[in-house]
């Protein structure tokens, strides 16, 4: 158990911020919103991004990886968050990546692993087929035909899903349609035929789309792992994915609090800083006291990946539900206590309060977190 | 093997080998011994348990071993505390000696204070208790009337305070009091101790809604204290409290983790009075209600970690300032929940048609809600994490609070 930084982390930390306030400040998502850019993310950015080692920083050594642990990405995760940057460090490093390391052959890992590390590839989860995170519950089929799998079904929420070079598509081969039998993981690459993607304009002007797939054909040898056995790593991964998400959002939470915080500060009204008025200085306090909370658990679960996995389901449901319930305290309260101009869009406290609830939807809610973790303590 | 290690596997035996079996059991209120001249020990093996481990110094196990306490680093104290867990050992001694005025002696007290008072607390010869709050000073503490004149030798003590828990069944108590009624007001305060035995004090028990009376209010009339008797610098009285109060707030943050009750928990409560359905709980609002409680103590435990984790690391975080706040809210949290959970089986006050149990819940849940008020209400917990940590502007100085 590690709850505090070590000298590395710390130093990833402060390299993190200081590149990220320099090259990817909260105006850098505002540009590529107004000017409606096609790819969502600055291609430039992800290659110094890649070259800081951030696309491998969970990868072992053997593939080309940095090799500094959940909890390493869990520092540049929680950076990100507080400048909202917009990048396939989630899709790819995060999600993509462990999918490719818990599902993958060994053969699979040696062919992908290294040009994941050296930005020579993307990834998107194709996962949800309805509007509420629900794993099982896939219909998407996939079928061998000799040498060829064969994909047929629809995905919506596809995070990264129009500028990756691949989609990782969860598929069944058998069960019924909200069964872990027969759940499969197959490459898919975005421009194969019969593969069409429809790119979704979401609130928080970051990559999402709905993508279907009509007898969409691709070797036998693009299925991760065996066929009909992925659910167990697919799990795995959703909760890695939670884990660096609730890290993400721990540090868009920090942020928009700081901001309100500095604000209390500053804004005069009766002739006092509006922070002098108790009822405001209260409700500050217990987002403090919430922050301290979700520190501790964003911690504890960013180390459980790396050094107790058998723990990581009960952590990364508690650490995202904690993480929904702080992000949207902290950014509603953002923009009550800046008064009218929280609510314009030149503030950016906007950008914050948007962006928390697509974070708050992506791989479970709090309903479906709080049922997981009742249903892991049996109760 | 490293030594803590060692320390671990040490300690673990002579546990094993020294802990009556009926010490670790959990506890009701009847079975904590609190020591003092008028203490009793409510068993045999309690008093077997309590020696034992006032021997090792084990009572108070990081004091300095010339004061009779157990001389651990604050480490091998944390392994201590979590081997004792393990088996469920009982805290052999309950003092407000060794939470809040030891630690207070160790920092404020001269030479002398320390080899009287200390080695007493430790070995349970000496119960004290807390004389801070008065009927018109409470979260505005600093506004205390009790006054102690100069004269010559000693002081003359009068006044009187309130909520003084167990004041009754004490030796001697400590205390605020003014020395300087001219001053601003945190700047006229002294920090006395006061034997329970000099003429002039007395003590009345107050009724409270969980039906117990530990609650007193003690008077002081004409009572003369010896000049040694004061801790600190003369009207330097603030300091000591304020250090003694971060000892009292760490102490009821862990309300919820320390040693083990005889009460009902949550998870266990629901399987034993709720409808199940397909593995879960039927009422959805309960289960609800329960599984946030659940996540809300996993994640304020880990905060408990990470507060001992940055202290060995040197580090500094808002963390300890809000642990009061977050543990005793989440306290009271946990007995609505157990009522709402035993339904009208968690309503019973006494007597037949309910289990002990049952019974004790209720007391509990009347008693939790002093968690929130006492050692500082959670309104002046903010209040302080208002200002220290996000330093907020202060708005005038009379609703400011400590
Ligand atoms: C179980 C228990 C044990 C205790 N034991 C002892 C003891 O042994 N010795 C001892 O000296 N004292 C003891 N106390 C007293 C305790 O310290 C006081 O009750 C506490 O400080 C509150 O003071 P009060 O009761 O006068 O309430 P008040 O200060 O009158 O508070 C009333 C309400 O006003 C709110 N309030 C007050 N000031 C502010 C402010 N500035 N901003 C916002 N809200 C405010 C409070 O939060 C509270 O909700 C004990 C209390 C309890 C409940």
């Amino acid at each position: 158990m590690a709850l505090v930084f070590n000298e590395e982390q710390r130093f990833l930390q402060d390299s993190a911020r200081e590149f990220l306030n320099k090259e990817a400040p909260v105006e850098a998502l505002r540009k590529l919103r107004d000017t409606r850019d096609s790819l969502g993310y600055s291609q430039d950015l992800w290659r110094n991004m890649v070259e800081l080692g951030w696309a491998s920083i969970i990868l072992p050594e053997a593939y080309g990886g940095l090799e500094f642990g959940f909890t390493g990405l869990g520092v540049v995760m929680q950076e990100t968050g507080r400048n909202l940057v917009a990048s396939p460090l989630f899709a790819t490093a995060a999600v993509g990546a462990s999918a490719v390391l818990l599902a993958g052959s060994e053969a699979q890992k040696e062919d992908l692993l290294p040009r994941i590390a050296a930005g020579e590839l993307t990834l998107a989860l194709a996962l949800e087929e309805s509007h509420h995170h629900n794993p099982w519950q896939i219909a998407t089929r996939v079928e061998q035909q000799g040498e060829q799998l064969v994909i047929n079904g629809c995905k919506t929420f596809v995070l990264d899903g129009h500028s990756a070079d691949e989609l990782l598509v969860v598929c069944r081969t058998a069960g019924e349609a909200d069964s872990r039998d027969g759940i499969s993981l197959v490459r898919v690459p975005r421009d194969a035929a019969g593969v069409s993607v429809q790119r979704t304009v979401m609130a928080d002007s970051r990559n999402a789309a709905n993508v279907s797939f009509d007898g969409v054909s691709v070797p036998a040898s693009n299925a991760l792992g065996a066929l009909g056995e992925a659910a167990d790593a697919l799990e795995a991964t959703l909760d890695r994915g939670r884990v660096a998400l609730a890290a993400e959002m721990l540090g868009s939470a920090e942020e928009v609090f700081r901001r309100t915080v500095d604000y209390l500060k500053e804004r005069v009204q009766f002739g006092v800083p509006i922070g002098s008025f108790q009822a405001l200085q209260h409700r500050a306090a217990i987002i403090q006291t919430e922050l301290e909370l979700a520190r501790s658990v964003v911690m504890q679960a960013l180390s459980t990946v790396d050094e107790q996995p058998r723990q990581l389901p009960l952590l990364a449901s508690l650490a995202k539900a904690q993480l929904n319930e702080l992000i949207k305290l902290a950014t509603n309260e953002a923009v009550q206590m800046h008064g009218g101009i929280g609510v314009t869009d030149e503030l950016e406290i906007g950008f914050f309060l948007k962006r928390a609830r697509v974070t708050m939807q992506v791989f479970g809610d709090t309903g479906f977190h709080r049922d997981r973790y009742a249903s892991i303590c049996g109760y | 093997m490293d030594d803590l290690e060692r320390f671990r596997a040490e300690t673990r035996e002579w546990l094993e080998a020294n802990c009556p079996q009926s010490q670790r059991l959990p506890t009701t209120p009847a079975d904590q011994y609190w020591g003092g001249r008028k203490g009793e020990f409510p068993s045999e093996d309690s008093r077997l348990w309590f020696e034992r481990m006032r021997d090792r110094g084990w009572t108070a196990p990081e004091w300095p071993e010339a004061y009779g306490g157990g001389g651990l680093t604050p480490q091998q104290g944390k392994v201590l505390k979590e081997e004792m867990k393990r088996i469920n050992a009982r805290t052999p001694l309950f003092s407000l000696g060794i939470w809040m005025l030891g630690p207070a002696l160790l920092e404020y007290g001269t030479e002398e204070q320390k080899q009287r008072h200390l080695r007493a607390i430790v070995n349970g010869e000496v119960r004290w208790f807390q004389g801070y709050s008065e009927p018109g000073s409470g979260s505005d503490l600093a506004s205390l009337q009790t006054r102690a004149e100069d004269k010559g030798d000693h002081f003359l003590v009068n006044g009187s305070k309130i909520w003084t828990t167990n004041a009754d069944k004490s030796d001697w108590i400590f205390c605020l009091v003014r020395t300087n009624p001219d001053v601003k007001k945190q700047e006229g305060i002294s920090f006395l101790l006061i034997d329970m035995n000099d003429p002039g004090v007395s003590v009345t028990p107050i009724e409270l809604i969980s039906g117990e009376s530990e609650f007193c209010q003690t008077f002081f009339d004409n009572v003369k204290v010896p000049k040694e008797n004061l801790v600190g610098p003369l009207n330097g009285g603030w300091s000591v409290a304020k250090a003694l109060l971060v000892h009292e707030r760490k102490l009821m943050a862990e309300i919820g983790s320390e040693s083990p009750r005889k009460v009902l928990s949550p998870v266990p409560a629901a399987r034993e009075y709720l409808a199940f359905r397909d593995g879960k709980i039927a009422d959805g609002q309960l289960r609800n209600d329960l599984v946030r409680y659940e996540m809300r103590m996993h994640a304020i435990g880990l905060t408990h970690f990470r507060t001992f984790e940055e202290r060995n690391a040197g580090q500094q975080s808002a963390a300890p300032l809000t642990m009061k706040y977050l543990g005793t809210e989440a306290e009271k949290e946990k007995f609505e929940l157990l009522l709402a959970i035993l339904g009208s089986r968690g309503l019973g006050w006494e007597g037949e048609g309910f289990t002990e149990e049952e019974l004790d819940t209720l007391r509990m849940w009347a008693m939790s809600k002093t968690m929130t008020i006492a050692g500082g209400t959670s309104e002046i917990q903010l209040n302080v994490i208002a200002k220290n940590v996000l330093q907020l502007p202060q708005a005038n100085q009379s609703a400011k609070g400590a």
